[in-house]
């Protein structure tokens, strides 16, 4: 949350200052409060004191002291972490993030950019271009900086010279080109001594462009968010009573009238904003980065998490999509992981499918990779568990980027960047229904269910599904069956048995059980489906409380002495491969709603207590 | 919400009202009081908690009260630890809270510079400066592990002066003490401090006198010194401030110990 600037006045800077250790970067911001009268007496007074104590430049005031925040920086004489800083001239104000030269707190830089509207790059005149020139410029321009100013510093230890200045300068914009910055603006100073820092210099009348406070007080930052398409991330449902239904926010992008057609980028769901609520005030119109809370013609489905948007210019819906990943955590990247998914105010299960390659950010060069190490730059492909409203990064910095968090130590593991959808995911709007599926249910007098059946083959799901669903069809309940076998003679004829066809036949099961339930049906699916992970995968498809796993639990050796299809005996004798229970194992659900053990009782009373079940959850009426 | 009854906290909770408006606010104001603030202040806490109908707890460290521990009697570095260190503490894990907001500000002091606007605190409330979640862009996060805590800092980016120029805009009511009024205080090594009551003891040749003065920032008033001033409105205390020349906690008598014992303070769990 910013304060707001004052009225009329350019909008507040944000910047933040990189460059190698000992370019000077903290002397500089150092330099800017005390000569913007910001450093006030008694801070002073202790500036001079430390600067005695730790100082490096002798018996002038050291002005890096004063920002450098914690002890251990003072004490390695290196800034370890992202300080903030605030200034103002009678012109505009300024937000510094103020982050780190060493080259192992990457991670740090790249947090400072990710709200930074400007980059200031500093150069050691004497020195020039270094590798972390190179790999600072890369990661401000990765994370939409968009202006830099290339300060050039220590110009007095060159003797003010030109050509060393347009030397450095040449360099760095034929370096930047790829990098797609709208402004770069090179300026000759000294942070030590103040030339060009405020006021023009006189020992560079070479130099006809403003010093540096002109230029960042002149320059226009503003990428247009108010032009941008409406997004509103949802961050709470305000519902203080039953005649009030707002949903709160801060706007990410572009702007709202009362009056204006909404829609849900997921649902595809849409309304009309019946009033707009802008920091507690009714309000006609609001734009972005004010905090809204807008109420509806129509009650819709909206939660935390979801994005409003203009039915004309909706963001994209994807389950998969690619993105720049910077990695922040001593663990590395594991490929496959679940991670959390934080994007606006959605949190969601997801993982890395594919990481392309890794970026090194010295050069742009591409390198072939298998995971991502601490401050390791990359391109993956993600998929989450719950579809996500986007926008590729480039177009819109708040509704592009994600975090992931570690799911065992809540670390912020990486930073994210999207740059498009993968495949089908993208560019297919939801349409939102009419009939809704609470609709379809209310006129069948029950609600929908997925009773998914598991266990080894032989246990006896079969047999106690159909006893179940001819006791439901006697009681007038609309029911669908979907068996293993059936399934593979259709929908899945074209998968076969290898690990990845498995997960995609549960997979469209487990959305056609979900389609199916939307119509008001109560499902009953009958699979071995081995692997927690596919039945957890069947579960997230589901509607919520309406997935119902029930475990048909029977002792191998009982299921062998069954063996009602003699698949066993061909599986014992080699004959099958992969055959669950013998060369391939059974991953007995740890939770399951129900559990009926069929070496114990028989199919009738096992299908009466599964109807029980269904009566007890709400899902049928009770006879 | 934490709640110390100054302009920031006042700030902080008029930008809360607004943003839960027409709700109420979902959760409950928390003071944590020292026995040693300045009256007007206790005063003003129960008129703001009872005109906008809110639910105030109020935690006071009974045990160090019992130990008479006080600015006068322990010196300022104990009471600041037993009274609003150890209290706070003692009141974050008796409500079991998981969230606490705080209206400290980066600009204040060096050390709160580094801090993130959601801050993650052990089990023990100690802060781990050096091993701070990476915060990006407006992505937070909030997820802490049974007994963790966060402190929120919604006001990280706003300076002294946005504070000052916001009451003004929105007409927020604040303690009368940050006007300029004529006050009893005696002059201590360079401070001058308010006589609030009678429990601060004279040293010998202290002679309370009437000044007319004002106060920047507020604690407990043994331990908080008045400026000399005649900013008796807000456009006063914001042209004053616009020309000042020293810092604003350089009124906050337990800040000088050492220039790193903010930090200090911190990782042991102040706000």
């Amino acid at each position: 949350m910013d304060a707001s600037s004052p009225e009329g006045a350019p909008p507040t800077l944000r910047l933040i200052t990189c460059g190698s250790v000992d370019d000077g970067k903290s002397t500089l911001i150092g330099r800017l409060l005390y000569e913007q009268k910001l450093i006030f007496e008694d801070q002073l007074a202790a500036l001079e004191r430390d600067s005695k104590k730790h100082g490096t430049v002798g018996e002038e005031i050291d002005f890096a002291l004063l920002v450098d925040g914690l002890e251990a920086e003072r004490e390695q004489g290196i800034t370890i972490d992202v300080a903030y800083r605030y200034f103002a001239t009678p012109r505009r104000s300024f937000i510094v993030a103020d982050a780190p030269g060493h080259e192992q707190y990457t991670r740090n830089m790249a947090t400072g950019a990710s709200n930074a509207d400007l980059a200031i790059l500093l150069v050691d005149a004497r020195k020039g271009l270094l590798t972390q020139t190179h790999r600072h410029a890369i990661i401000a321009s990765l994370l939409g900086v968009r202006h830099v100013v290339l300060a050039v510093n220590k110009i007095d230890l060159v003797d003010y010279d030109e050509a060393t200045f347009r030397k450095i300068v040449a360099a760095f914009e034929a370096f930047a080109k790829p990098l797609g910055f709208k402004s770069i603006e090179a300026i000759p100073v000294s942070a030590r001594y103040g030339d060009n820092v405020s006021s023009k210099s006189q020992r560079t009348p070479w130099y006809d462009d403003p010093p540096l406070v002109d230029h960042l007080e002149r320059v226009e930052v503003e990428e247009d968010r108010r032009q941008a398409p409406f997004r509103l991330p949802v961050q709470w449902v305000n519902r203080p009573h039953l005649d009030f239904r707002g949903f709160a926010g801060t706007i990410a992008s572009g702007g709202i009238r009362r009056g204006d057609a909404i829609v849900v980028a997921s649902s595809g769901r849409q309304s009309v904003v019946a009033k707009i609520l802008a920091a507690g005030r009714e309000a006609d119109e609001a734009w972005a980065g004010e905090a809204v809370t807008l109420t509806l013609a129509d009650e819709i489905d909206i939660a935390r998490g979801d994005v409003l948007a203009r039915p004309d210019s909706r963001p994209e819906v994807a389950d998969q999509f690619t993105a720049h990943l910077i990695w922040m955590s001593p663990d590395p990247l594991l490929p496959g992981r679940s991670y959390l998914l934080k994007i606006g105010a959605r949190t969601t299960p997801a993982s890395v499918t594919e990481l392309k390659h890794r970026i090194d950010v010295d050069n742009l060069d591409k390198l072939a990779a298998k995971t991502l190490a601490l401050n390791e730059v990359g391109l993956a492909n993600i998929a989450t568990t719950m579809p996500v409203a986007y926008d590729p990064y480039a177009e819109n910095r708040d509704t592009g980027a994600f975090i992931l968090i570690d799911r065992v130590t809540n670390e912020t593991v990486a930073a994210g960047m999207i740059l498009h959808g993968l495949r089908r995911a993208t560019n297919i709007h939801l349409q939102g229904l009419t009939v809704t599926r609470e609709a379809h249910a209310a006129l069948k007098h029950q609600r929908p269910a997925i009773l998914w059946f598991t266990g080894l083959s032989g246990a006896g799901k079969s047999t106690i599904a159909n006893l179940v669903e001819s006791t439901l069809l006697a009681r007038g309940v609309h029911t669908a069956l979907l068996d293993g076998d059936n399934v593979r003679h259709g929908l899945n004829k074209d998968l076969g048995f290898t690990a990845a066809d498995r997960v995609e036949n549960i997979r469209r099961i487990a959305e056609v059980a979900r389609l199916m339930s939307d119509a008001g049906l109560i499902v009953l699916t009958s699979f071995i489906s081995p692997f927690r992970a596919e039945r957890r995968l069947a579960r997230e498809i589901a509607a919520a409380d309406e997935f119902i796993e029930i475990y048909v639990e029977a002792p191998l050796e009982t299921v062998i002495a069954r063996d009602p299809k003699g698949l066993y005996k061909r599986a014992l004798a080699g004959q099958i491969k992969n055959f669950t229970g013998v060369d391939q194992p059974y991953e007995a659900p740890e939770a399951a709603e129900l559990v009926l053990h069929t070496a114990q009782s028989t199919p009738e009373a096992l299908a009466d207590r599964v109807i029980a079940e269904l009566t007890a959850r709400g899902h049928i009426e009770r006879l | 919400m934490l709640y110390s009854i100054g302009k920031d906290s006042s700030a902080m909770l008029h930008v809360a009202l607004k943003a839960f408006h027409p709700a109420p606010l979902p959760f409950a104001l928390l003071h944590v009081d020292t026995a040693w603030k300045f009256r007007e202040m206790i005063a003003f806490r129960d008129e703001t908690a009872r005109r906008l109908g809110l639910d105030l707890r109020v935690h006071v460290n009974e045990e160090g009260l019992a130990r008479g521990v006080s600015p006068v009697a322990s010196g300022s570095q104990v009471h600041t630890q037993v009274m609003k260190t150890e209290a706070l503490r003692q009141a974050l894990d008796r409500g079991r809270f998981d969230a606490a907001f705080g209206g400290a500000r980066r600009d204040e002091e060096k050390s709160r510079a580094k801090e993130r606007i959601f801050s993650h605190r052990s089990a023990a409330h100690g802060w781990d400066p050096r091993n701070q979640r990476p915060e990006l862009w407006r992505l937070y996060n909030t997820r802490v592990r049974e007994g963790e805590s966060m402190r929120v800092f919604p006001l990280s980016n706003w300076t002294e002066l946005d504070v000052w120029e916001y009451v003004r805009a929105e007409s927020i009511p604040v303690v009368p003490l940050y006007f300029a009024k004529a006050r009893p205080v005696v002059e201590r090594e360079g401070s001058l401090i308010m006589v609030d009551d009678d429990r601060l003891p004279l040293l010998a040749g202290e002679k309370p006198e009437m000044r007319r003065v004002r106060f920047r920032t507020l604690g407990c008033y043994p331990l908080t010194g008045a400026i000399e001033s005649n900013a008796d409105t807000l456009d006063a205390i914001i042209a004053e401030m616009r020309a000042a020349t020293t810092s604003e906690r350089q009124g906050r008598l337990i800040d000088s110990d050492e220039s790193a014992s903010m930090e200090k303070k911190k990782r042991e769990g102040y706000f």
